[in-house]
C-alpha cells in the first residue's frame, strides 16, 4: 500500500530524537487517535537550524514526520509555516488516501512548533483555524515576514 | 504468520478441484448424464462437511463464504421467526459479518444485546441466560475469536439457549480443524464456516442448518441447494472445500499439538525478550495457532511494516486510517486501553510455518519493537536506548 520511497522513510527514518535545548516543541495527536507527533526545533534568528521528531503512529505518520523534518531544516520560520500537507505528500511521492491525514498531522506539528517558538519570544502565535486528527485545517494568514 | 487471515491451498485440494474446472463442467442441476459427475462432486463434499460437524448431509448448505453464511443464519432466523420475537443476543467480540448484520437488523426494528466478555475474551453463559427474554429468538456467539483466539464455552451457551427454546448460531470460521465440533453435543442449530481458513479455496463456505430450523432464504432465485440458496453451484470450489475440511479434521489433536508447541515457544520468547509487552486472550482456552500481543508505546501498523520488510507477514488490531481511528473492538472489549490496542500484533501459525520461522520472528521482533520505541514519544527514557546522532 506504500510506495518504495515511503517504505524507505519508514524503515530508515531521518532526524529521530529530541533536541535537548530546543527553541520550540510542537506536539499534535493523541494515543486514542493512534498518532502522536512531536517536533523539536532549533531556531537561530529566523532560521531553523535543526529539526527532530518523535512519533507514535502508523507508517505514514513516521514517514511524514521524517520527511517534514528534512524539508524544514534550513528554512525560515515563514517558509516552514508555508509547507502544506500536500508538499509533504509530494516529497514522499504519494500516500494512500486514507493516510493523507498523517501529512496534515506533520504540517500541524510544524506549525505548533513554530507557534511555540513565537510564544517563547513573546510574539503572537500565527493563526491556526482548526485542528484535529482527521480534519483538513485551513491555512493561517501569511506570516508577517521579517 | 497470518494463517487466521487466510491459508495457502493444499496441493491435494487443488488436485481434487482441477477436473471440475474443465472436464466435469456440467451444471449439477442439468438432467443429462454428463452433469452427474458435477452433482456427485458437490454431494461428496456435502458429506465431508456433514461428517466434520457431526451433522447429516442434508443439513449442509454451500455459500460463497463465511460472511454469507453469517448473514444468512442471522437474517434468516430473524425474518423467519419475527412473530415469535424480535430479540437477538450476540457478543461484543464477534466478527463484523455478525456485528454489522445485527446492526442492520436493529435498523429493521429488531433489538440486539451485545454481551460483554471478560479480560480473556470469554462470554459468560450466565450472562447469556440473564439476557434471554420471552422475545429472544437467537443467540449468536462465535466458536473462536479471530483476533485473540479465545475459544468460547459453546456447549454451555448452546445448552442455555436450548433450555429457553432459543436458537443458537455459532460462527466457526476460525475453529474448523482447530476445535473438534459436534453440533448435537454442542447444542448448535446453525454454524458458519469458510473454506479458505483451512487450506481450501477462497469464495467458498457453508452454513449448517439443523433439520426443522426455521430460516428465511437470503439468496433468491433458482432451486439449488434444495431450494434454500439460489445460484449455480461453485462446483470446483465446493469440491475443494470438501477435500480441505476432510484433511483439516482428520487429526485435529495432532495438528494442534504441533502448532501449539511452536506457538508456546514463540509467546515465551517474545515476552522474555521484549519488556512492556503482554499476551492477549485466554491462557488455555484458545486456538492452538494464535498469539496476540500488545506492545506499549508503539503502533501496530508500523510493526507490521517493519516485519514485512524482514519477510514476516502478520496482522494488527490497529486500524489507522481516515484520521481518528478506532482500534480493534475485540481488544477494547477485553479492557485494553486505546494505546495498548493500537500497539497490538497478531501472529497466527499454520502448516506453512516451521520452527525456523519462529526463530526468525524471535530474532527480528525485539529489534523492530526497539526501533519503533526509539522513535516513539511515549517510550519512557528508561526503556530507550542511548540516542545515536
Amino acid at each position: 500500500m506504500y510506495t518504495e520511497k515511503v517504505m524507505e522513510e519508514i524503515t530508515n527514518p531521518q532526524n529521530v530524537g529530541e533536541i535537548a535545548d530546543a527553541d520550540a516543541v510542537g506536539e499534535v495527536g493523541s494515543p486514542a487517535c493512534g498518532d502522536i507527533m512531536r517536533i523539536y526545533l532549533k531556531v537561530e534568528g529566523d532560521r531553523i537550524t535543526d529539526a527532530r521528531f518523535r512519533t507514535f503512529g502508523c507508517g505514514a505518520a513516521i514517514a511524514s514526520s521524517s520527511m517534514a523534518t528534512r524539508m524544514i531544516r534550513g528554512m525560515s520560520l515563514a517558509e516552514a509555516w508555508a509547507v502544506s500537507n500536500a508538499d509533504v505528500v509530494e516529497a514522499l511521492g504519494a500516500l494512500p488516501l486514507a493516510k493523507v491525514h498523517c501529512s496534515v498531522l506533520a504540517r500541524d506539528a510544524i506549525r505548533a512548533a513554530i507557534n511555540d517558538c513565537r510564544t517563547r519570544r513573546g510574539l503572537e502565535p500565527w493563526e491556526v483555524r482548526s485542528s484535529g486528527c482527521d480534519g483538513e485545517t485551513g491555512h493561517g494568514p501569511g506570516p508577517e515576514n521579517g | 504468520m497470518d494463517h487466521a487471515a487466510t491459508t495457502f491451498m493444499k496441493p491435494e485440494v487443488l488436485a481434487a478441484m482441477a477436473p471440475y474446472f474443465s472436464r466435469y463442467f456440467g451444471n449439477p442441476s442439468s438432467f443429462y448424464r454428463f452433469a452427474r459427475e458435477s452433482r456427485k462432486g458437490v454431494e461428496e463434499a456435502r458429506g465431508a462437511v456433514g461428517a466434520a460437524l457431526g451433522a447429516s448431509t442434508d443439513e449442509i448448505f454451500f455459500t460463497a463464504g463465511g460472511s454469507e453464511a453469517d448473514n444468512w443464519a442471522i437474517k434468516g432466523v430473524a425474518l423467519a421467526n419475527r412473530e415469535r420475537g424480535d430479540h437477538i443476543i450476540t457478543s461484543a467480540i464477534e466478527h463484523h459479518a455478525v456485528l454489522h448484520t445485527c446492526e442492520w437488523l436493529e435498523k429493521q426494528g429488531f433489538s440486539v444485546t451485545y454481551l460483554p466478555v471478560d479480560e480473556f475474551g470469554r462470554v459468560d453463559p450466565g450472562d447469556v441466560e440473564d439476557a434471554i427474554t420471552d422475545k429472544t429468538i437467537l443467540v449468536s456467539v462465535m466458536m473462536a475469536n479471530n483476533e485473540i483466539g479465545t475459544v468460547q464455552p459453546v456447549a454451555e451457551i448452546g445448552k442455555v439457549a436450548h433450555d429457553h427454546g432459543v436458537l443458537f448460531h455459532t460462527d466457526a470460521v476460525q475453529a474448523i480443524g482447530a476445535v473438534p465440533i459436534d453440533v448435537d453435543a454442542m447444542g448448535i442449530d446453525l454454524l458458519s464456516l469458510s473454506g479458505h481458513k483451512f487450506y481450501g479455496p477462497k469464495g467458498t463456505g457453508a452454513l449448517y442448518i439443523r433439520r426443522g430450523t426455521r430460516v428465511e432464504n437470503l439468496v433468491h432465485g433458482g432451486g439449488q441447494e434444495r431450494g434454500r440458496r439460489a445460484g449455480t453451484e461453485n462446483v470446483p470450489g465446493i469440491v475443494g472445500l470438501g477435500r480441505a475440511i476432510a484433511l483439516a479434521t482428520a487429526d485435529i489433536e495432532g495438528h494442534n499439538r504441533r502448532i501449539a508447541g511452536m506457538r508456546d515457544r514463540l509467546v515465551r520468547g517474545v515476552l522474555d525478550a521484549i519488556p512492556d509487552a503482554r499476551a492477549n486472550g485466554h491462557p488455555t482456552e484458545r486456538l492452538a495457532n494464535n498469539a496476540n500481543f500488545s506492545f506499549r508505546y508503539v503502533e501496530g501498523e508500523s510493526i507490521l511494516l517493519l516485519l514485512d520488510a524482514r519477510g514476516i507477514c502478520a496482522s494488527t488490531g490497529s486500524a489507522c486510517s481516515s484520521g481518528s481511528s478506532e482500534p480493534s473492538h475485540v481488544l477494547l472489549a477485553i479492557g485494553l486501553s486505546h494505546e495498548e490496542a493500537h500497539g497490538s500484533l497478531r501472529l497466527t501459525l499454520g502448516d506453512a510455518n516451521t520452527e525456523e520461522d519462529v526463530d526468525h520472528l524471535l530474532e527480528v521482533l525485539p529489534d523492530v519493537i526497539g526501533r519503533l520505541r526509539q522513535i516513539s514519544p511515549l517510550t519512557p527514557i528508561s526503556a530507550r536506548m542511548p540516542e545515536a546522532d
